[in-house]
């Protein structure tokens, strides 16, 4: 399938969509249902429009928050690879923390947020700590479930060549990993933007999710809007990166190298 | 015991099986091997009751048996992957398992290549383990791919082999760990039967009368066994023990052909089958 037969169909349905919604704001027939202020929804047109115009603003909130985003995220890759690593060669630690780890994810981003802003101020140490916290866990979760479902045989068949565990770390299990690691960095990478916008309302001074607070007490909807879009396009960007470091690194068949 | 006299104890033989283009690594001197009463259990499953074996240097066994009889097992018990309930095991004149296991290359039923490593990188990954550069032990590897009839494909990856290839591979792999004891364990079971026969072929050529490896391979195929063999065990279905041991006359020839229509083959193959029938009662 050639790529503008591909894109024509979900690039059809957005564009009816924007249409639909450009019309009935147009004419009102939103704010009239809902019963409030006209100007308090935007058309799409609205919406573009104070992305041009509030350009420069927007453009440093966004870098702001990618900024936060990148740095929570890289953190959380660094430690969820190590701590898979060390979960996966001691059966004794797995045991130990791998409720915690669980446990650990219970814990909404938005009830912890407040409390990281308490103890790490208003900089942007709290956002990077929340963002990595919410990464770490599919980052973790999905490396440990990679290494740990290597084929046995192969793991044998190390052995009798010579490897030692290091050996049999780094040659076999990590490799075999690798698309596991990489279906939870696609996850991690698309909630990072959600906790970066909690850490934002719990407190900060610029960023994407402070700007939308900021927007939405002034009622300057069709910026909300357009800090949403930014934040969304965001998310798809890096989470298409993610995809295309993947396929550039993974060339084989995970199923190769897994359990049969 | 042996059914021929190998000329490789003579230094003068060696010295010339050398200079035949047959690379160093794969002239590892062959170890003695020696089982004595090993018996082995999974939990309350008794998969090997009581098994006898003593493989001269250089000898090829054929071990055949049917299905889940304990084949791997015996392998494994070989090679120190697994400590045998009762009895002993010593290869080279080493009992313990960690000497036993730097003494075996072990070749599983499933070529096991890593689909992320071209055909050289696979087959130096021995090499490569124990810590010879990559640009060494890839050449040291390629020199191989020729003879192999693998040459051209050494920067392929996995995928792209035929089965035969990818069988193949893993075989240099094997070699490469330059060990003096084979185990091989149905290394052509996953080939359909025209290929296998020509890896047979191929492997009684790779194999000697030049070869200096003691083998181990275990199949479930009588021919097979029959054929790459110098001495053939069959054993017993589940707990297994040896019901018959066939000795094949003459050396081992590639010429498969001729060796399998033979008089004296058909023979041995009715022998064999009709053992194995009544192990498997």
């Amino acid at each position: 399938m050639s790529a503008a037969r591909r894109y024509a169909a979900p690039l059809a349905v957005i564009l009816v969509l924007l249409g639909a919604w450009e019309l009935a704001a147009r004419w009102d027939l939103i704010s009239n249902a809902l019963n409030i202020e006209d100007f308090l929804v935007p058309a799409p047109s609205d919406i573009a429009q104070s992305l041009w115009r509030d350009r420069s603003l927007l453009a440093d909130d966004s870098w702001v928050t990618l900024r936060e985003v990148l740095l929570g995220f890289l953190c959380a890759l660094v430690a969820g690879l190590a701590f898979a690593v060390i979960l996966h060669l001691s059966d004794t630690l797995r045991r130990a923390f791998y409720p915690l780890l669980v446990a650990s994810q219970t814990i909404p981003p938005v009830a912890i947020a407040p409390i990281l802003v308490v103890w790490f101020g208003f900089g942007i140490g709290p956002k990077v700590l929340l963002i990595a916290l919410i990464c770490f866990f599919p980052v973790t979760v999905n490396t440990l479930d990679g290494l740990r479902s290597v084929d046995p045989q192969l793991i044998t068949m190390m052995r009798t060549l010579g490897a030692g565990r290091a050996q049999i770390l780094g040659r076999v299990e990590l490799p075999s990993a690798l698309p596991f690691f990489f279906s939870g960095t696609k996850i991690a990478i698309a909630v990072a933007v959600i906790g970066a916008v909690f850490a934002e309302w719990a407190g900060a001074g610029s960023g994407l999710g402070h700007q939308i607070l900021i927007a939405s007490s002034s009622l300057l909807t069709a910026r909300m809007f357009a800090a949403i879009t930014l934040l969304s396009v965001m998310a798809i960007v890096l989470f298409a990166l993610v995809s295309l470091i993947e396929r550039r690194v993974v060339t084989w068949d995970r199923r190769d190298v897994t359990r049969a | 015991m042996l059914t021929r006299l190998r000329e490789s104890t003579s230094d003068a033989a060696v010295e010339d099986r050398t200079s035949e283009a047959t690379p160093k690594t794969l002239d590892a001197i062959g170890a003695p091997v020696s089982v004595s009463g090993v018996a082995h259990s999974f939990g309350e499953l008794r998969a090997i009751e009581r098994i006898d074996l003593e493989v001269a240097p250089g000898e090829v066994i054929g071990i055949v048996g049917p299905s889940g009889c304990g084949k791997t097992t015996l392998l494994e018990l070989v090679a120190g992957l697994r400590p045998p309930d009762a009895g002993g095991v010593s290869v080279g004149g080493h009992a313990e398992a960690a000497e036993r296991l730097e003494r075996c290359a072990y070749m599983p039923q499933r070529d096991l290549l890593l689909p992320w490593l071209s055909a050289v990188d696979n087959a130096a990954l021995a090499l490569r383990v124990a810590g010879v550069p990559r640009a060494t032990a890839r050449a040291r590897a390629g020199e191989h791919f020729e003879r192999l009839g693998l040459a051209g494909f050494e920067g392929s990856r996995p995928n792209e082999l035929s089965g035969g290839m990818r069988q193949r591979v893993a075989f240099l792999r094997t070699l490469m760990a330059g060990r003096p004891v084979l185990l091989l364990d149905e290394p052509f079971a996953s080939l359909d039967a025209i290929t296998r026969a020509e890896m047979q072929a191929w492997l009684a050529a790779a194999l000697g009368p030049a070869s200096r490896h003691t083998v181990l391979l275990v199949t479930h195929d009588v021919e097979e066994a029959l054929y790459l063999s110098d001495r053939v065990l069959v054993l017993s279905s589940r707990p297994a023990c040896v019901c018959d041991r066939i000795e094949i006359e003459g050396p081992r020839t590639p010429d498969r052909a001729a060796a399998v229509t033979s008089r004296q083959f058909a023979e041995l193959k009715q022998r064999a089958l009709r053992s194995l029938a009544e192990g498997a009662r």
